[in-house]
């Protein structure tokens, strides 16, 4: 705890250390850094390293949003109205999650199209008209211009308040020092310079400002860094914590009971919305977020990061108004001085230094984007029409590009000198005070035209220029005017009494409408008028030609990448022509290098100035210029050398109706290539399948007539050494005729198996079904061939669980499989003791029979290979005797009647082959329905 | 495409959500004289829902900068 609490030190022994030499020297060595900032970035830009492009750069120079009135000025609404500074910020963070519709949109908008302001986006929204362009920058003009002189302001205060260190003297003296005296003048002026410097360096105001918003950034980081150093100072040196401070100011009785006022749920919303509306619409906003914008992927971190800013900046502000309160209580300190007085009445020099220019940042940041967007409005919308009317009686030097600059910059100067102007005419009046969210309100006027514009094609100029004048009118005569008159400028009567007194139309309290803040009350029946004129004078009449175009171009604007806008203009023109105009605006070099990319890289032609310009031609020449002189301007000089043909507005419709028909069109193309390809892929694995099977015949049929030979052969060379030799004895002969007659069994055999798989294979065989118990079987088939096991020394067990086992099946087909089973064990099974077992297992709704040796087992790899034809099982060196087609063929035969028939074996362990057939009394559904016979 | 439609769906509700705490008649209950953590609630609310807005929209839109 602090000792000086309740009263405000003033040791007037200090050392006077802030002389007033030092404070301007460090301005100006501060401005000093933002000149060298930008020329660094600038440099940068030039060799292809942009420093912009990071996306948290441009949620820094977002954060121009927070000037000087938030600096100060936060700190003063939270000392008189608690929460009250809240909604200007939680407003934009909401906002914020809307950004990849809106913000997104207006971006893409303005690139495709080269728009520099926000006058230029409505006036090109509506038909690319002058009138449209001309009024919103008048609003933004008169809106705006007091906000820049209350920067200025507050840069004049807050120094004043610092030389006169370590007394804490109230600010509004300074306003009697001369103008050459002044040290705002100067830094209005080295402002001045500075947007200059680095706000026209190209005459493409669509160019990105490389340097500024570099400065501006750093601006952001500064005023954040000197609010939260005030604020840890206040809260943890001053205090202990921000527990501590609420603690002191409850005490006091300076901590409002209801942090919300009562009532004031309108005040609440209206001035949230209000922020959301300015965050985008404000011209420095709009510039920063729209024109200096790289690339719709920085919005991605913008949308958390900038309200991330907001939520920094105003963590402290409650601390700084409390102990401020409790500082100055008595004193007459005005709140809007405590993030600089707090350091200055307990001797912190160095932090109040720091604080002052953190003040000086948020101011000059604002003031430096504020100046290059309005001045590219005045120059575009203002200025241009009145030279192109001129033109019109008087030709124009040959170089244009030159003029114009000077014009920028004029208009730069002048604008700044307005600001200076105004500040030094309004002084503390409250017209000046209060501007903040008056301005805001001026530009909450855009909204509806804006917004509109982006998702509703009926709009049209008139609705639009309807729109912005009865919500301008009505902001000026509630809002404007009533400032005036309680800055003593007008008389206060007809605030009080109402014009004439009439009290219906009271400015406050326009048709009776009361118990609104003044801010809320205007921005509800500006908008109403505002809105209402919109759509009533837009639904008078259909949009013509020239807004239908536009309206495709803003409504559509995510939908196709290239906007068919192109194909709305129909006339002829000069290549040559085109250049040369263009050229006259951006200098001859610029207009030649942009041709000759357009043509080589978007057209793939070679630059030939001799050809006729297409459309598409036409309309790159004119976003050229309207990068430059705006939309509305662009178009006018553009008509000058061009002959063009107007396109009615059912023309128009039809050439939009015929856009979106080829659209769809091509839709329906892009799903029928779609299921062609599919249709393709099938045929194309329909196809190797195909050559799989031919191969596998091909297979079969060399592997059967390999099999064939073997017992022709040695056939043949019995019956040959029989026919040839008489002379064998009978025994020899008699062996040889065994041999051949085998061999014919092994051929009769073969060739039975052979048609016999055909035969399955091909759905032709004879299946004679009926329920057959498998019991019965198994045990015939071991009345069968348990012989042949027993002939080779191996031992024949089976275990058979139940009684009996019906299933649906042939019963000579089964005992085919059967034996087939048991004369490969036999053949399989350890040459010494040798073992067979059969097991009948009943499981749900089948029967399972195993057939197990214990012989070598089965290769994993092998496992599937021998249930195809003619592929023996090769564990054993000696060749097998066999087909080849037993276990194929009972495979067929256990499928044919729903089973399954698997091997499992361990190498080395013996193999068990086994099946399952559905169990036909388990009354679950016989999956064979193949009863009876069956050709 | 598909995902970053779900990215705008996701930021939509962020945006409702934000309305509800923010902008409803839910913001007169923490105005309550009583001190939290010996703070004003609706101080620690309001600091709180924004904290949350911010961490929500951050998270709906991670990993898409480049």
């Amino acid at each position: 705890m602090n000792e000086g609490i309740g009263h405000c030190p003033i040791d007037a022994r200090l050392q006077h250390m802030l002389s007033e030499p030092l404070v301007i020297t460090v301005s100006f060595l501060y401005l000093g850094l933002l000149f060298a900032i930008a020329y660094w970035a600038d440099r940068r830009a030039d060799s292809g390293r942009s420093v912009i492009a990071n996306p948290t750069v441009y949620a820094l120079s977002l954060a121009v949003y927070c000037t000087a009135w938030t600096y100060y000025g936060s700190v003063g609404r939270a000392a008189a109205t608690g929460i009250g500074f809240l909604p200007i910020y939680l407003g934009p963070t909401l906002a914020a999650t809307l950004w990849v519709f809106l913000l997104r949109k207006m971006v893409r908008i303005s690139k495709s199209q080269r728009i520099t302001s926000i006058a230029d986006f409505v006036s090109s929204r509506y038909g690319k008209s002058h009138l449209l362009g001309g009024l919103v920058t008048i609003i933004a003009v008169v809106g705006v211009l007091p906000y820049i002189a209350l920067q200025l302001k507050a840069i004049s205060s807050s120094f004043s308040i610092l030389i006169h260190y370590p007394e804490v003297m109230l600010p509004g003296s300074a306003i009697t020092l001369p103008v050459w005296q002044d040290t705002a003048f100067y830094i209005a002026l080295l402002l001045a310079a500075f947007t200059i410097l680095f706000g026209t360096r190209h005459l493409d105001a669509s160019e990105r400002h490389e340097g500024m918003v570099a400065a501006i950034a750093f601006e952001s980081i500064v005023k954040l860094m000197a609010l939260t150093a005030v604020g840890l100072f206040t809260t943890f040196w001053l205090y202990d914590g921000f527990g501590d401070v609420v603690y002191h100011a409850q005490q006091a009785g300076h901590l409002k009971t209801r942090l919300i006022p009562e009532g004031s749920a309108n005040t609440w919303f209206s001035f949230s919305l209000l922020s959301a509306l300015a965050v985008v619409l404000l011209p420095r906003q709009f510039q920063v977020a729209v024109v200096e914008n790289s690339g719709e992927n920085q919005l991605r971190r913008a949308i958390w990061l900038f309200p991330l800013y907001l939520l920094l900046i105003n963590l402290f502000v409650l601390p700084i108004a409390l102990a401020g309160q409790l500082q100055f209580a008595g004193i007459g300190v005005d709140a809007d001085t405590y993030v600089l007085t707090l350091p200055i009445a307990h001797q912190q020099q160095w932090l109040a230094l720091f604080s002052y220019l953190g003040g000086l940042s948020a101011a000059t940041g604002m003031v430096i984007v504020e100046t290059i967007a309005l001045s590219t409005m005045v120059c575009n919308d203002l200025v241009m029409p009145g030279l192109l009317r001129r033109w019109r009686y008087q030709a124009a030097s040959m170089d244009i590009s030159r003029t114009l600059l000077l014009i920028r910059r004029g208009a730069i100067f002048v604008v700044l000198m307005l600001g200076y102007s105004y500040f030094r005419l309004a002084g503390e009046a409250y017209a000046l005070v209060a501007i903040g969210l008056i301005s805001f309100t001026a530009v909450a006027q855009f909204a509806p035209v804006m917004i509109g514009g982006l998702y509703w094609r009926g709009g049209t100029r008139s609705g639009a220029l309807a729109a912005l004048s009865a919500g301008f009118l009505v902001w000026i005569y509630t809002l404007l005017l009533p400032s005036f008159a309680k800055s003593g400028w007008l008389a206060r009567d007809f605030l009080d009494l109402g014009p004439f007194g009439i009290t219906l139309l009271k400015p406050q309290a326009l048709f009776g409408l009361e118990g609104l803040d003044e801010i809320s009350h205007c921005l509800f029946w500006s908008l109403t008028f505002n809105i209402g004129a919109y759509l009533i004078v837009s639904s008078m009449r259909l949009p013509n030609a020239d807004e239908t175009t536009q309206a495709t171009r803003f409504v559509d604007a995510m939908k196709h990448s290239r906007p068919i806008a192109a194909s709305l203009w129909r006339g002829s023109a000069q290549v040559a022509d085109l250049i040369n105009l263009t050229a006259r605006f951006l200098g001859e070099d610029r207009a030649r290098e942009s041709f000759t990319d357009y043509f080589s890289n978007e057209r793939n032609l070679d630059d030939d100035a001799e050809l006729p310009a297409d459309a598409e031609t036409v309309e790159f020449a004119e976003t050229l210029l309207a990068g430059a002189i705006g939309s509305a301007s662009a178009r006018v000089m553009v008509a000058s050398v061009v002959q063009e043909e107007p396109l009615g507005l059912d023309e128009v419709m039809d050439i939009l109706d015929e856009a979106s028909q080829i659209r769809a069109y091509s839709y329906e193309l892009e799903k029928k290539s779609r299921e062609l390809e599919a249709a393709t892929a099938e045929l194309k694995a329909a196809n190797i399948k195909l050559l799989e099977l031919d191969h596998l015949k091909d297979d079969f049929m060399s592997s059967v007539t390999h099999e064939l030979r073997t017992p022709l052969t040695s056939i043949r060379a019995f019956s040959e050494i029989l026919r040839d030799d008489p002379k064998i004895d009978l025994a020899e002969r008699k062996r040889f005729l065994g041999i051949i007659v085998e061999e014919t069994e092994r051929l009769t055999r073969l060739v039975n198996q052979v048609l016999d798989l055909a035969k399955i294979e091909s759905g032709h065989a004879v299946w004679t079904s009926s329920e057959v118990d498998l019991v019965e079987v198994i045990r015939h088939a071991i009345d069968t061939s348990g012989q042949l096991i027993l002939d080779r020394g191996g031992k024949l067990h089976h275990r058979i669980a139940v009684e009996s086992a019906l299933v649906w099946a042939d019963r000579d087909r089964l005992m085919q499989v059967m034996l087939n089973l048991l004369s490969n064990a036999a053949k399989f099974m350890a040459k010494e003791a040798g073992r067979v077992d059969i097991e009948l297992r009943q499981e749900p709704a089948l029967y399972r029979v195993m057939v197990q040796d214990n012989g070598a087992g089965i290769p994993r790899e092998q496992q599937t290979i021998i249930f195809e034809k003619f592929r023996q099982g090769s564990t054993n060196s000696a060749h097998p005797m066999g087909t080849g087609l037993g276990l194929p063929i009972s495979r067929e035969i256990i499928e044919h009647f729903g089973g399954r028939l698997t091997v499992k074996s361990t190498p080395g362990k013996g193999a068990i082959f086994s099946f399952e057939l559905p169990c036909a009394t388990c009354g679950a559904a016989n999956p064979s329905e193949k009863t009876g016979q069956e050709a | 495409m598909r995902r970053s439609k779900l990215m705008r769906q996701r930021l939509v509700a962020v945006f409702l959500i934000g309305m509800l705490l923010l902008f409803s008649p839910l913001i007169a209950l923490p105005d309550q004289p009583q001190l939290l953590f010996g703070l004003p609630v609706l101080y620690l609310y309001l600091f709180g829902v924004w904290m949350l807005l911010i961490a929500a929209m951050a998270w709906v839109v991670r990993g898409g900068d480049e």
